[in-house]
């Protein structure tokens, strides 16, 4: 692996730029509301948030896994089958993990992957 | 009921973090990892890593750094993903709205998906928590949270590439999120939300990077408020 073609004055700008940002993007609300209310419907939408966004932002991962070149691999799909069950069966993350880890890592060893 | 103290609820955060170590460690170890073998060296990797903390934006603006793509791009990538954190800052401010600024501040820079979604959790389940209480649990959520990503970054930046890749680590993230998604799926309208997400996302995946999951997050929130409107109706 070579080094990328950034000058070190240039990462760091990315780097500091995008600490901004970021931070903008979180104390956007906090900042600016302060402690007015929102209108009920806008709580009601932002109820919503992260099983609207985590969903979208992971099924492209799952069916076109990057360290499979894009290509749809069985185990990965297993693997998140796997999470999502226990995890909606069990209402716990942690043993959502294990069983996604477990059916990725087992899957991997099986076909001599590992 | 008695009012918790902060420094319980700042207890109770800590012990709700704790799992997520399984999580934090292999993923921060990861981008540890990636950024070295990218071309950042140590410094650059633990700034990255200390300043932006949000793992997913991370690693997309570093895929983008390694596509060589122009600065504007590098950052469009990085914010896109993140701005997600806009709409989490939102639906904190009925909670924390009323905190001192400097803590709202601070919560803010260690907002991310995990203290959010436990934390958020928590206040609808007990509204009469007082604000410090639900402060001092954030941090309690957060603090620990952040320092293992900043440190185990940095043995992953150390290590760098003694640790085989093929172990699968590449999936830890998918893997993560699903598991923080799984136990939300509690109501019809959240499963509604859910699948428009993924329907709305993979259908868009032609716009470019992090609009398309923008416009189906916001058709996915809408799904979930209406279906939620809709089904109390049908109760009633």
């Amino acid at each position: 692996m070579g080094a990328l073609g950034y000058s070190s004055v240039q990462i760091w700008l990315i780097i500091v730029l995008l600490a901004l940002g970021t931070f903008a993007l979180r104390f956007s609300f906090l900042a600016i509301l302060g402690d007015r209310t929102l209108p009920p419907f806008l709580l009601r939408l932002l109820r919503y948030t992260p099983v609207a966004v985590i969903p979208g932002m992971v099924a492209p991962l799952v069916l076109w896994p990057a360290a499979t070149g894009g290509e749809p691999d069985p185990l990965r799909l297993a693997a998140a089958a796997a999470t999502l069950f226990v995890g909606v069966a069990t209402r716990n993350v942690i043993w959502a993990i294990l069983a996604g880890a477990v059916v990725l890592v087992g899957g991997l060893g099986l076909t001599g992957q590992l | 009921m008695t009012q918790i103290t902060p420094t319980k609820a700042f207890l109770q955060g800590l012990r709700r973090s704790l799992p997520f170590i399984l999580v934090v460690v292999p993923f921060a170890t990861l981008f540890g990892v990636v950024a070295t073998e990218a071309g950042l060296n140590l410094i650059q990797t633990m700034g990255f890593t200390a300043l932006v903390i949000a793992g997913a934006a991370q690693f997309a603006s570093l895929q983008m750094m390694q596509d060589q793509a122009p600065i504007l791009m590098v950052l469009l990538a990085g914010l896109a993903v993140n701005m997600r954190m806009a709409m989490y800052s939102a639906s904190l401010v009925p909670y924390l709205g009323k905190a001192p600024l400097w803590q709202r501040a601070f919560a803010a820079y260690i907002l991310f998906d995990q203290s959010y979604a436990v934390s958020l959790d928590r206040f609808e389940k007990e509204p009469e928590l007082s604000i410090p209480a639900r402060i001092a649990f954030f941090f309690g959520v957060a603090i620990p949270i952040s320092i293992l990503w900043c440190g185990t970054t940095a043995v992953g930046a150390l290590v760098g590439s003694a640790i085989p890749s093929s172990m699968g680590l590449d999936f830890a993230l998918p893997i993560t999120f699903i598991a923080l998604i799984g136990p939300m799926l509690k109501s019809i309208p959240h499963v509604a939300a859910a699948v428009v997400s993924v329907v709305g996302a993979l259908a868009l995946g032609w716009m470019p990077s992090g609009v398309g999951l923008l416009v189906a997050a916001s058709l996915a929130m809408l799904t979930g408020a209406l279906v939620e409107d809709w089904s109390s109706k049908w109760v009633h």
